[in-house]
């Protein structure tokens, strides 16, 4: 991949690459604008910035990544998604072959997630101006009537669902990257869960909250929650799914799997009575397979302080989940 | 030839803390003894005395007023000018308090007082075997204190409406109970019950509960500031079932028992015995004696000394009376809690968490609103008393601020640190730190910590201008100061953790005694540039890395640093905390880098399978969650897991690093030090590589554990030693330099004699920690002071 004088050469590679992988009617109108059929009910839209080394891991790559976490972004907002947008910075002397494994590993997410990436656009940057490839991807979707996913609908009393195991992803990146091998392979659980989330929000359209712990883990969103809501939440440390390969991974490294990032996962508020039904729900599809009620909504914090991330540890005590402040340099030592 | 007298006035204020403690009382009895006449009140500065008399009752008066004064009174300034007008007509009174502004806040809870515990044996009183007796110089006060003035209906004693006799003695100033807030009695007073093990309703249930405990059954005794756990001390099943129950906890059992069997268990030093018997009553640390029977190991595994305590509340009293009736001596007393939880203060909480470790709960109907854990002592080579946790008996009392000007600095609040939180409200030149909280961590000591510090403002109605937090962003309390600041529109000032340990030791030496009779106030020179020797586990440095072996050059204006501990990773971050190996391979591949498997094959044993020992390697190699650290506590901890010593895991804080400090504690008289290097332009840093290298040697070798754990102690010593030498000279230090000693690695009492004879050896003065903790706990100290004087002078 060359940047500059062999624009017009590259920029056609490119476009045979992406063409190839991505086909679709609304791709192929071939404007730089894909025009869609006006959609029923309220509209999403969502879009992410995907940064990640390696760029491929066990269990997925920056190209499927990128389609995942827009979608579920989507997902989300207790909509359906109609399609996305993919915008590439590329940097001098990528590989072309590489960047045709990333393409076919996008489209084919794309596809067997149903929807089409309508529109794209392309930039190559000089050698050391980026990190391999960056994918920007853009996500519109369309949210049934009678939806209102908000974290000003917590409610004390309300069951906190959480569709899977925890840190799976963060740490199969993280033994990529530093080249720690942890016996058995763990994997990215990278997915898609608009499907799971579509038979959800059909059986419970009262839903309070969707949201996917990626980054900073399930402490980062559910601290987010908490704040914007102002109620504590108290977590059963429990009753949190976790693979034992990861838990195993994360007591040698010293890392807490809570702070661990998560690209398949949907962290989900319900009204008590409907917990049950919505984890039946979950189970039915792959995704959702380890489904598990993780937590409760308790008290509406006091005046003039903020909603609490709590824990009741194994050993029986309780414990404050605090953020992770920048990089996990310890408190306590 | 008769002269009649000339009568006199004077007017005299006193300051301390003399309320609430019957310093009125106490001046009325005088004056009226004296056939004096006046009067005295309480105002918001103190005790205002108007009295007239001829000189030489004056002087007896004057006299008197200090040296018989009340038992928990310290009074720390007298005022006298002459009185104005002529003698009031009729006898001396006590008059209603005239106003101010409130700035005294309450006075700590303390210890039974002998009149009270004669009261409860004695058959002929009206409290005799009542566990709630009480008065004006002993019994409960922050433990029950909702808000201020310091006054029965707000506090945890409002829902207990005193019958006639008890009002009555309220009332009278010649009573000891005059003004005795907590004030009760059989027949208006709490009461107490036996819960659990079919406990017969109608039967005493203190005789109960001794019952139970003499037949070796664990029951949890709701206390003053907090439940205890208790069992017979001697029954060596009942202290296993009691850890087994516990779970995951081998943290020493405090034992409880009177003086004269402490006495037959333990070396009491008359220092020992002065902070056992003073009104706080703390837990003193104590080495057994030589011809003492033997106690059961599991009360403190890989422990040299006990912590003992005298029993310090009317129950105590009763139960040890009536566990001694049955044959028993030692009580284990520790602290009602899961592992290491916060202590359970609620009947409720305790029905629900400790009736799966005991069989049975005496309880009581008096609230504790406030957490009180008992404090902890240890004493130091010189006999001084050296704080580990300051809470019940001593704290809130105010400490001076022996700092020129400190009266004219703002209202300081200073938020602490994370681990033995306390926090520290400075004003008026007085610092009063809260009571070791815990660890801010656990939900309950959060909310504690929050509840105490709404408490402590509201009792002593401080608006504070300044507030001071530590460096780390991530500190729960660091959190809460932002926010505080935000909220209150107070100026937030930064404070670096090791520069907070050394300002609190120097404030903490210049202070008059206050925690005990043997600590010595020590004259601090605030100008002159200071050493500061500060080992600890870690506390964020000014250069955005993690510190905690550290010599600092400075003083309240800030310090920089001028000598270090190399930094070493902590493998797997905080994990390293709990896991001593890992300090031990960090420490090794620091010292011999890739060749330093073949180097620990000594220790090899003491080091973990081959698969995790190659993913330690990676995480070293690759820098995964591998933040360098110059931490002295995981040097000790990595020294005991070379010695076998909970290599794996500790189950409770400075478990490994506590039990070589034991391990060396013979030997530590004869030994050598290990060598060390410094190197490093312009930081001098001291790295440990031949001390490996002769640690291992010495393991190879065969040699004895005790001996090769007194020669590191050594060799640490002379290391800070040296490396305080090379300051010395870099900076031009005079002799006679002060150099101030804290942080949690200086409550080694193997590791601090040595270094303070070395440094003494040098020429330097060292200031030590006598009231606060040379650990966290005495970190708000130093922030105040440190945060307070900046925003003063700029
Ligand atoms: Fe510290
Ligand atoms: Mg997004
Ligand atoms: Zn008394
Ligand atoms: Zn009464």
């Amino acid at each position: 991949m060359a940047h500059g004088g062999g624009g017009r050469a590259t920029a056609r590679l490119i476009r045979q690459i992406f063409a190839r992988h991505f086909a679709n009617p609304l791709l192929d109108q071939g404007h730089d604008a894909a025009v869609l059929p006006r959609p029923v009910g309220r509209i999403v839209m969502t879009t992410d910035a995907h940064v990640v080394s390696p760029l491929t891991f066990p269990g997925g790559d920056i190209g499927s990544l990128s389609v995942h976490g827009t979608l579920n972004d989507v997902a989300c907002g207790g909509a359906w998604p109609i399609a996305l947008s993919a915008a590439f910075i590329i940097e001098e002397g990528f590989p072309l072959a590489d960047l045709d494994r990333i393409a076919a590993s996008m489209g084919a997410a794309a596809r067997s997630a149903g929807v089409p990436i309508a529109t794209g656009d392309t930039k190559v940057v000089e050698r050391g101006h980026g990190d391999g490839v960056y994918i920007t991807t853009t996500g519109i979707g369309v949210v049934p009537d009678g939806v209102e996913i908000s974290p000003q609908r917590i409610r004390s009393g309300q069951a906190v669902l959480l569709s899977g195991t925890v840190g799976d992803h963060g740490i199969a990146i993280l033994s990529r990257r530093q080249g720690l091998e942890f016996g058995t392979g763990i994997q990215s659980d990278s997915a898609a869960l608009h499907r799971m989330v579509a038979d959800m929000v059909a059986a419970v359209p009262g839903i309070a909250v969707l949201r996917d712990p990626t980054r900073g883990g399930l402490s980062a969103t559910l601290n987010e929650l908490a704040e914007a809501s102002g109620h504590t939440i108290t977590l059963n440390e429990a009753a949190i799914p976790i693979r034992p390969e990861v838990a195993g991974a994360c007591e040698m490294l010293g890392l807490d799997p809570l702070h661990i990032a998560n690209e398949g996962k949907m962290i989900c508020i319900c009204a008590e009575e409907d917990a049950e039904p919505l984890l039946t729900i979950m189970r039915a599809h792959p995704q959702g397979g380890d489904a598990a009620r993780i937590g409760t909504v308790g008290d509406a914090a006091a005046p003039g302080t903020p909603g609490l991330l709590r824990m009741t540890t194994l050993i029986g005590g309780m414990r404050i989940v605090d953020w992770l402040a920048g990089e996990q340099l310890p408190r306590i030592c | 030839m008769d002269h009649a007298p000339t009568i006199t006035g004077r007017r005299i204020r006193v300051r301390g803390l003399v309320q609430g403690v019957g310093f009125r009382p106490h001046v009325w009895r005088v004056a009226r003894d004296l056939g004096l006449s006046g009067w005295v009140a309480n105002d918001g500065d103190g005790v205002d005395i108007a009295v007239w008399g001829d000189g030489p009752a004056l002087d007896a008066f004057a006299a008197r007023l200090v040296d018989d004064a009340p038992p928990l009174a310290r009074v720390t300034a007298v005022a006298s000018a002459p009185a104005d007008g002529p003698p009031p007509a009729g006898p001396f009174v006590i008059v209603a308090s005239h106003g101010g502004a409130v700035r005294t806040g309450i006075v700590p809870d303390a210890a039974t007082c002998p009149a009270c515990a004669a009261e409860i044996r004695d058959a002929g009183q009206r409290r005799h075997g009542y566990a709630f007796t009480n008065c004006t110089h002993c019994g409960p006060r922050l433990t029950i204190a909702g808000a201020i003035p310091w006054d029965r209906a707000r506090t945890a004693m409002a829902a207990f409406p005193m019958c006639d006799a008890c009002a009555a003695e309220y009332a009278d100033p010649a009573d000891r109970r005059f003004h005795a807030q907590p004030i009760a009695c059989p027949d208006c007073g709490p009461r107490l019950w036996l819960e659990g093990a079919d406990a017969d309703p109608s039967a005493d249930p203190i005789a109960a509960t001794a019952d139970l405990l003499a037949a070796g059954r664990i029951v949890a005794v709701k206390g003053l500031g907090g439940f205890h756990l208790a069992c017979d001390g001697l029954d060596a099943e009942a202290v296993a079932m009691l850890r087994a129950r516990k779970r995951r906890d081998a943290k020493p059992f405090a034992l409880m028992a009177p003086l004269a069997v402490v006495q037959a268990y333990a070396q009491v030093s008359p220092a020992a015995r002065a902070a056992l018997t003073s009104p706080a009553a703390p837990i003193v640390l104590l080495p057994p004696r030589a011809d003492a029977p033997v106690l059961p190991p599991a009360l403190a595994p890989d422990q040299d000394h006990w912590g003992w305590m005298l029993p310090y509340t009317p129950l105590h009293h009763l139960l040890c009376d009536a566990f001694a009736a049955r044959g028993g001596r030692v009580l284990v007393m520790t602290s009602g809690n899961l592992s290491d939880e916060p202590q359970v203060t609620d009947n409720d909480a305790a029905r629900a968490g400790l009736t799966a470790i005991a069989d049975a709960l005496l309880l009581h109907d008096r609230p504790i609103w406030n957490r009180l854990d008992d404090s902890v002592v240890a004493l130091d080579d010189t006999g001084a008393v050296m704080p580990i946790r300051r809470a019940r008996g001593y704290a809130p009392a105010p400490l001076p601020v022996a700092v020129p000007g400190a009266a004219d600095w703002p209202a300081t609040l200073a938020m602490g640190g994370e681990l033995k939180a306390t926090f520290c409200l400075l004003r008026d030149g007085a610092a009063v730190v809260s009571q070791h909280i815990g660890d801010l961590e656990k939900a309950e000591a959060l909310a504690d910590y929050r509840a105490m510090l709404t408490l402590y403002r509201d009792l002593h109605q401080f608006v504070p201008a300044v507030i001071a937090v530590d460096a780390h962003e991530a500190y729960l309390s660091t959190t809460l100061g932002q926010a505080l600041a935000e909220e209150t529109g107070a100026r937030l000032i930064r404070v670096g953790h090791h520069h907070a340990h050394m300002v609190a030791a120097m404030v903490d030496a210049a202070c008059p005694a206050a925690m005990a009779d043997a600590a010595v106030t020590q004259a601090v020179d605030w100008d002159a540039p200071t050493l500061g020797v500060l080992l600890d586990g870690l506390g964020m440095g000014d250069d955005g890395t993690l510190w905690g072996g550290e010599i600092l050059l400075g003083g309240l204006d800030g310090a920089a640093r001028v000598g270090r501990f190399a930094p070493v990773p902590l493998l797997g971050g905080s994990a390293a905390m709990r896991q001593p190996w890992r300090n031990l391979v960090a420490h090794l591949h620091a010292a011999f880098g890739a060749d330093w498997q073949a180097q620990a094959a000594p220790v090899a044993a003491h080091l973990p399978d081959a698969a995790r020992l190659s993913m330690a390697q990676a995480m070293l190699d690759s820098g995964t969650n591998c933040p360098p650290c110059s931490s002295a506590g995981r040097l000790f901890d990595a020294a005991a897991a070379a010695l076998g010593l909970y290599p794996a895991e500790i189950s409770h804080e400075a478990q490994a690093a506590m039990a070589l400090e034991a391990l060396a504690r013979p030997f530590a008289a004869e030994e050598h030090a290990y060598q060390v290097e410094i190197t490093g332009d312009p930081l001098p840093t001291i790295g440990w590589a031949p001390l490996w290298r002769a640690l291992l040697g010495d393991v190879a070798a065969g040699v004895a554990p005790g001996r090769i754990a007194a020669r590191f102690h050594h060799g640490v010593a002379a290391a800070v030693a040296q490396a305080v030498a090379r300051a010395m000279a870099d900076h031009a230090l005079p002799p006679g330099t002060q150099v101030a000693l804290s942080g949690g690695v200086m409550q080694n009492r193997v590791l601090v004699p040595v270094l303070r004879q070395m440094l003494g050896a040098m020429g330097l003065r060292v200031l030590a920690h006598g009231q606060v903790p040379a650990n966290d706990g005495g970190l708000a100290l130093g922030q105040a002071v440190i945060a307070a004087h900046l925003a003063h002078t700029t």
